[in-house]
This record gives structure tokens, C-alpha cells and sequence, in this order.
């Protein structure tokens, strides 16, 4: 996966459609952050941050029961390990100190399922930046605990009561935010969504995924690469990040979205939130709720980068239903003794349905990246299993 | 210059420009209630010379609340781009209508067959602020072959340099947004009003409109002492949607219009 065009595009999609006064800061953004990517003194602060700081590497665990069950070798990539329990630090960590290295002490956040929430008040406690995360009220419901979390980290949370309540809201205003005060503030995006340069930025600084878990699967396999890679798909930063590690290579790459937010399934192409990607929009245009079990996938568009990889056929992109979501739920946590938050529980849903229909063949070998654990959701499944 | 051509936004209000008017072009939102059409017709008399109107959009960006409000409400009873469209074409007052709206929408319909229809429903002019110049190319010209202004803004950010193309480039005015921040009223005029009607005056013959937090007399009268005009949004809407109706939009129009021309 490449670098986009000067306009920011991967193929047809992608650019920078925001109001006029966000253009300048969009175009410092991208200046800073290609600076920062080549500095290696950036780059050495950042590395040891996510090495010290967060975790990393994350290991890649072979599911013993699974494996043996589904006839393949199912490789988790561990996400769920990192500090603050999925992979957006690995994000905001990188955006947090390039905030520091512009000047920039405001740092903003949009969050659906409050993990991008909870990573950017991480960062920001850690860093000493002043955090604001807006979150849609039906989210702010739905993750009482990450609400929490965040507040105790020092973050003020804002409840977003416009349109449908959740993360595309969340990200209107945050936007409407940035547009009053990007003179002093930096606007850090949870995924690989938004105006250039953020769709490639957020998938260089998630491709730390990508790029461990290939070694990892050479070491594991004997220096071959899996048949598959798997992840699932809200706007797409853990499974670009992943795919980035393989899209040179012959492994098959499949992004796995909710029935009810399939903007590469369902969706078609539009212009919003910065970026022309592909959208579910009713027949005049107005753009549609997305519903899903997992706030976190409940996003009505895909990043640009996934459009056009769709569009090209190197990544195909599959769509499972809550009752599949939490079948899969039970049953990694009942046989490999991890629990998973509900958002990687569509793509581990996609491997069983393609196991059982034979579309991953058996004794193939499929990575699939656990981008977070499922700590966050247990009251929520609580609720919905009685 | 002498190669521009420009289309009957432009014409129109540079022929009130120069013989020494000030202008004032009010918003309303397309589709609030049953008689916005009439709001138009009453916005005419009250001295508009000419009239923006809101295509609601689900995830309007560059809106504050106020707008916001009124977006959900029309959205609520049922109004599409179709419907606000079929009935601007039945709508003639004797000044331009421009539509200002979001670019998905355009680009949904397709920016050939949107230009067209516009076109054809008697609509003078679109701005569209979350299409800015660099995306703006194909935009442009599909309007400006359906003879259509196509509104470009600038705003406090905007560096010296690019500002010059975006003047350049825009057709029908400038839309100069008075402060950094979204729309909505403020009980302040910002300086920064002045500083970028300045800066675009100082570019541009085009009309130059202050638009976004002008919301009284006072305040348009302040900006327009550089300014050709101003955009009066969400101090509008606001009275449409506490149900001050025609009359009051009128009425507060009407105030505006007073009070510039009491000064040119
Ligand atoms: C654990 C986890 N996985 C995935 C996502 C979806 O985001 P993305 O598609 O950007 O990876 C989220 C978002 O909140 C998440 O918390």
C-alpha cells in the first residue's frame, strides 16, 4: 500500500473536502507529519513510547482449540494486549506527539466505542496535552466505563445530542470544533477516515500491525506468508494498518464490516467527513445511520484507502450479523480463554461462516488481527444474553 | 479580467454594488415549514437583494445549532434536494436565489445533471463550503457551462497567496467568513470580519459578502464599512424557527436594510 497522490487520493478516493478554514491546517498536517515519519529522532521517541509505553510487539497467538475445530491454523494478531486494550494507541501515540511537535496543546478526539476516546486522554495525561472527546449520547450510554475512564484520565467528555448520536455525529462535531479553534488545537482522528492527510497518516502510524505480524507469521510458518489476513472494518485503521503489511504478498486480504454499516457492501461513493469514500445514503444523498451491536463499527462510511482497494479487487470486504457477532464472542472466549471486543468478533464470525462453507479451505492459514478486548463490552453482552 | 464571464448572481449584484448600495443576502433554510416560499417572496420586498437558501443536509459541517435545528426539522417533514428545487422554480421574486448545500448532495445527483437542474429551476448561483478550490475544478466548470455562479469562500485562515486564486476564481461574490468558527449568532462583531472583507476588497472587483455571526443592524453596518454586504444566516432562522413567520423574518430584513441605507 502507497503513498496517495499529491491530492491525497488512492484512486478515486479520498482528497480534502473540508471548509475553507481548516484547508491551511490540513496542509501544516501534512507537512508536519511527513517531516516527523522521516525524522529519526521522531521516530526513536515514538518506538519507544509504543515499545515501554503501550506494549509492543504484541505477540501472535496460535488458537490451539480453534485450530483444531475449524481444520486451519488460526493466528491471532494481539492487539487486545497493548496498553489501554486495542490498537488505537498505536494511533494516538503518534498523533499525540506530533500535537506536541507543532505546538499544539489542545488535543481533540471523536470516539465511538471510547476506546479511541480512552487512548487519546491516555496520551494526552501522558503528554501533557488538554483532551476533549466528543461521543454521540447513544455511545456515551452504551460505554458507561469507557465514559469513566476517560474522566478519571483528566479528558472532558462531551455528549453529542445531534443527528443519530453516535460516531458520525461525534466526528460532525468535533470537526465543527476544529473549525473555531485549529489555531490552538490539534485534531486527532480514531481512524483511517477524514480529510488528507489523515487516511494515510493513521495507516502509517497502524501499519506497526501490519508490519510485526509478517514476521511473526514468517517465524510461525516457517517463512511463509498466511492465505488469509481478516480484520474488521469501522473505518478501517486496524485492518489498513494490517493489510500494509501485506499487500505485497500473495495473502488474501478480506475487511469484515456489520450488516448494518456496510459501506463498502452496501454503500456508494460520496463525499463526507472530508473525503470521497463510499457512504450507505438514501436515494437523494442524505447519509444513513449505521447499526451494529458494536459501537465501534457503527460508522455509515469506509476510509478512502479501502474503497479503492475494494474498487481494485486486493481486498474484498464481507459483512456478518449481530447473532453471528456474538456466537463468535462465546466461543473464542469459551475455547482459547480470550475475550474480544465485539468489533474483531465480526471478523473471527466471517472465518467461522467461511470455514463452514469452504471458503477458507481447510488446512489454510488465516491471521486475523484482535484489535481489542472485550472488557469494555461485558456489560453491554450482559444485558443482551440475560 | 476583461475575459471573466459571469453569470446573473454576479451581474446583479455588481450593478447594485456600483451605484453605491450595500447588499444584503439573507439565508433561509429550504423545506422548514409550509410557507418558506412565502418567507422568500417576503425577504424580496423587505430589501434582500438576493436569497440564499439551505438544501438540508444530514450532517451539515459547517452549521451551528441554529442551522442545525432547522436541517433536521425540514428533513423531518420530508424535504429532498427534488422538493426544495421543484419549488424554487416556482418561486420568481425578482432577485437571484442561490442555493448553498453540502457537495454530497450535488455529487449524488451528479455534478452535469445538478448543474442543469438548477439551471432550469431559475437558480443563480451555489456555494458549497465543503467543497474548497483545490476540489473544486470539475464543479466549476459543469456551473459555469449551465451558467451558473459557483461561490467560492475564504476564510480568516486563508493565507495571502491562495486568497488571491480563491478570489480569482469565485463567481457571482466572495463569500469571506467573518471569524473562524461555524455558523451561528454572536453578540460580537469579530475583528476578523473586517480584516479578511479587507484582504478580499483589497484582491477583488467581485462583490465581497461578510457572512457567518453577523446577526443585527449594528453589526452589518460595522462590516460593511469595507465590505459590499453581508450574509445574514442563523439571526434568521433563528426567528423562522421560534415562528416569527414572513412578517418577522421581514421585519428584521427590513431593520437591516434601514439601517445601511440611512449610511449609503
Ligand atoms: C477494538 C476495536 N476494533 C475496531 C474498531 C474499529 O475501528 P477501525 O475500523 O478504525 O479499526 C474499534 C473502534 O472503536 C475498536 O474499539
Amino acid at each position: 500500500m502507497g503513498e496517495p497522490s499529491a491530492a491525497g487520493r488512492f484512486g478515486d478516493f479520498g482528497g480534502r473536502f473540508v471548509p475553507e478554514s481548516l484547508v491551511p491546517a490540513c496542509q501544516e498536517l501534512e507537512d508536519a507529519f511527513r517531516a516527523a515519519w522521516v525524522d529519526p529522532a521522531f521516530r526513536a521517541e515514538l518506538d519507544d513510547l509504543l515499545h515501554y509505553y503501550a506494549g509492543r510487539p504484541t505477540p501472535v497467538t496460535i488458537c490451539r482449540q480453534l485450530s483444531k475445530e475449524l481444520g486451519i491454523t488460526l493466528m491471532l494478531k494481539r492487539e487486545d494486549l497493548t496498553h489501554t486494550g486495542s490498537h488505537k494507541i498505536n494511533n494516538v501515540l503518534g498523533q499525540a506527539l506530533l500535537a506536541k511537535r507543532m505546538g499544539k496543546r489542545r488535543f481533540i478526539a471523536e470516539t465511538g466505542a471510547g476506546q479511541h476516546g480512552v487512548a487519546s486522554a491516555t496520551a494526552a495525561a501522558l503528554l501533557g496535552l488538554d483532551c476533549v472527546v466528543y461521543m454521540g449520547e447513544v455511545d456515551v450510554h452504551r460505554q458507561e466505563l469507557n465514559v469513566f475512564r476517560m474522566k478519571l484520565l483528566g479528558a472532558e467528555v462531551i455528549s453529542v445530542t445531534s443527528g443519530a448520536r453516535t460516531l458520525k455525529d461525534a466526528i460532525n462535531d468535533a470537526l465543527r470544533d476544529w473549525v473555531a479553534s485549529v489555531e490552538t488545537t490539534y485534531y486527532c482522528i480514531g481512524s483511517v477516515v477524514g480529510p488528507h492527510p489523515y487516511p494515510f497518516m493513521v495507516r502509517q502510524f497502524q501499519r506497526v500491525v501490519g508490519d510485526e505480524a509478517r514476521e511473526q507469521c514468517r517465524e510461525l510458518l516457517g517463512g511463509s506468508v498466511p492465505d488469509f489476513v481478516v480484520a474488521c472494518v469501522g473505518g478501517g485503521s486496524n485492518a489498513a494498518g494490517t493489510f500494509a503489511g501485506f499487500a505485497d504478498t500473495d495473502a488474501r486480504l478480506v475487511g469484515v464490516e456489520p450488516e448494518g454499516g456496510a459501506a463498502n457492501g452496501r454503500g456508494i461513493a460520496g463525499v463526507v467527513h472530508g473525503m470521497r469514500s463510499n457512504f450507505l445514503q438514501d436515494e437523494a444523498g442524505q447519509i444513513e445511520e449505521a447499526h451494529s451491536i458494536s459501537a465501534g463499527l457503527d460508522y455509515p462510511g469506509v476510509g478512502p484507502e479501502h474503497a479503492y482497494l475494494s474498487a481494485i479487487g486486493r481486498a474484498t470486504y464481507e459483512s456478518v450479523g449481530d447473532a453471528e457477532v456474538l456466537d463468535a464472542f462465546r466461543r473464542l472466549s469459551s475455547t482459547e480463554g480470550i475475550l474480544p471486543a465485539l468489533e474483531p468478533a465480526h471478523a473471527l464470525a466471517w472465518i467461522f461462516r467461511a470455514c463452514d462453507s469452504g471458503e477458507i479451505p481447510s488446512g489454510s492459514t488465516v491471521l486475523m488481527t484482535l484489535s481489542g478486548r472485550g472488557d469494555k463490552d461485558v456489560a453491554e453482552i450482559m444485558e443482551i444474553l440475560g | 479580467m476583461s475575459d471573466r464571464i459571469m453569470g446573473p448572481l454576479e451581474e446583479c449584484l455588481r450593478a447594485q454594488r456600483d451605484r453605491g448600495r450595500k447588499l444584503i443576502v439573507p439565508y433561509i433554510t429550504g423545506g422548514l415549514d409550509d410557507e418558506w416560499t412565502e418567507v422568500i417572496s417576503a425577504l424580496a420586498v423587505a430589501g434582500a437583494d438576493a436569497i440564499e437558501i439551505g438544501i438540508p443536509f444530514s450532517d451539515p459541517v459547517m452549521d451551528g445549532p441554529v442551522i442545525q435545528e432547522a436541517s433536521v426539522r425540514a428533513l423531518e417533514r420530508g424535504t429532498t434536494p427534488q422538493s426544495v428545487i421543484a419549488e424554487l422554480s416556482r418561486t420568481q421574486v425578482g432577485v437571484p436565489l442561490v442555493v448553498m448545500t453540502y457537495v454530497n448532495l450535488v455529487a449524488h445527483a451528479g455534478f452535469h445533471r445538478m448543474a442543469k437542474t438548477l439551471r432550469d429551476a431559475n437558480v443563480a448561483g451555489v456555494i458549497l463550503p465543503d467543497l474548497p478550490l483545490d476540489e473544486a475544478g470539475e464543479w466549476m466548470s459543469e456551473a459555469a457551462a449551465a451558467g451558473i455562479d459557483a461561490v467560492q469562500l475564504v476564510a480568516p485562515t486563508t493565507p495571502d497567496e491562495r486568497l488571491a486564486r480563491i478570489c480569482e476564481a469565485s463567481r457571482g461574490f466572495v463569500y469571506a467568513v467573518g471569524l473562524l468558527g461555524v455558523t451561528g449568532e454572536r453578540t460580537e462583531l469579530a475583528n476578523s470580519s473586517l480584516v479578511i472583507a479587507q484582504r478580499c476588497k483589497d484582491e477583488t472587483t467581485t462583490p465581497v459578502l461578510v457572512g457567518v455571526g453577523v446577526s443585527n443592524p449594528e453589526q452589518a453596518v460595522a462590516i460593511c464599512s469595507v465590505a459590499d454586504g453581508v450574509v445574514i444566516g442563523s439571526a434568521l432562522v433563528r426567528r423562522l424557527l421560534d415562528g416569527q413567520g414572513a412578517e418577522g423574518a421581514a421585519g428584521f430584513i427590513g431593520e437591516i436594510r434601514a439601517a445601511l441605507d440611512s449610511r449609503w
